[in-house]
């Protein structure tokens, strides 16, 4: 199984958000995006696109300056 | 019996009206537009008067620090205000222009170019009004080939089925 990676670092709103829509296009239903970026505000704004979508967030957590989100893509 | 289905009763939609042009004032309407499409939402902008030049086929943006009575900007470690009498001054507004844009590439956020294109390929449904397209004299070529023309009855019927209308 490919793993699916978004690398937002340095990347500001709305971009993190845009391009994880973007990038789950091409990710099978069931199958988990990570995404690594650097924008606080990227956070809650997961939380809610997940909310919004009804895709699964899976992880979020933080490692240093960086902050890691898995979404799983449940089919729309 | 009605043509929507279920699926489309429960997608939220926004319309906003865009009534500034320039390059600080370009940024509330693109980004909401393009968070909420990638939220799903159905996002309709209608631009008017010096929204207009955010629909110019080539985007020429501007800034100025006249007015801008809340304008601090990041200088020198700390927040330097801009009084209205600097406007004054031959060359502040191009310098405050520029400044605005390299803050905007250091700090890593869109620039109105790739805001808009992201518009365009999430199905943001762009309409300038008619009225303010004539009243200014712009010609239909000037503007991006994917704007419809409009009045204000269009922006209404878009509206009135809208969860949320802002005006900006």
């Amino acid at each position: 199984m490919s793993e699916h990676v978004l690398d937002a670092k340095g990347l500001n709103c709305p971009l993190p958000i845009l391009k994880a829509k973007k990038a789950l296009k091409s990710v099978p239903a069931g199958e988990i995006l990570t995404i690594y970026a650097t924008d606080p505000g990227s956070v809650a704004d997961f939380a809610a696109f997940c909310n919004q979508t009804g895709n699964e967030l899976v992880e979020s957590s933080q490692d240093g300056d960086v902050y890691i989100f898995k979404i799983k893509h449940t089919a729309a | 019996m009605s043509d929507e289905t279920v699926a489309d009763i429960k997608r939220q939609s926004l319309s906003i009206i865009v009534t500034k042009g320039s390059l600080d004032w370009a940024y509330p309407p693109f980004i909401l537009a393009t968070t909420a499409a990638a939220l799903d939402y159905d996002v309709t902008l209608f631009f008017t008067f010096y929204g207009l030049a955010l629909v110019k086929k080539k985007l020429d943006l501007k800034f100025t620090v006249l007015g801008n009575a809340a304008m601090e900007m990041p200088m020198f470690g700390t927040h330097i205000a801009m009084p209205n009498i600097m406007a004054m001054i031959p060359g502040v507004d191009a310098m405050a222009g520029a400044m605005m844009k390299k803050l905007i590439k250091e700090k890593g956020v869109a620039s109105i170019e790739d805001l808009r294109e992201a518009a365009v390929l999430s199905d943001v449904r762009m309409i300038a009004c008619q009225m303010t397209v004539d009243l200014f004299e712009y010609k239909r070529e000037d503007l991006m080939d994917e704007i419809e023309l409009g009045g204000a009855a269009t922006y209404f019927e878009v509206a009135s089925k809208s969860h949320i209308n802002m005006f900006i």
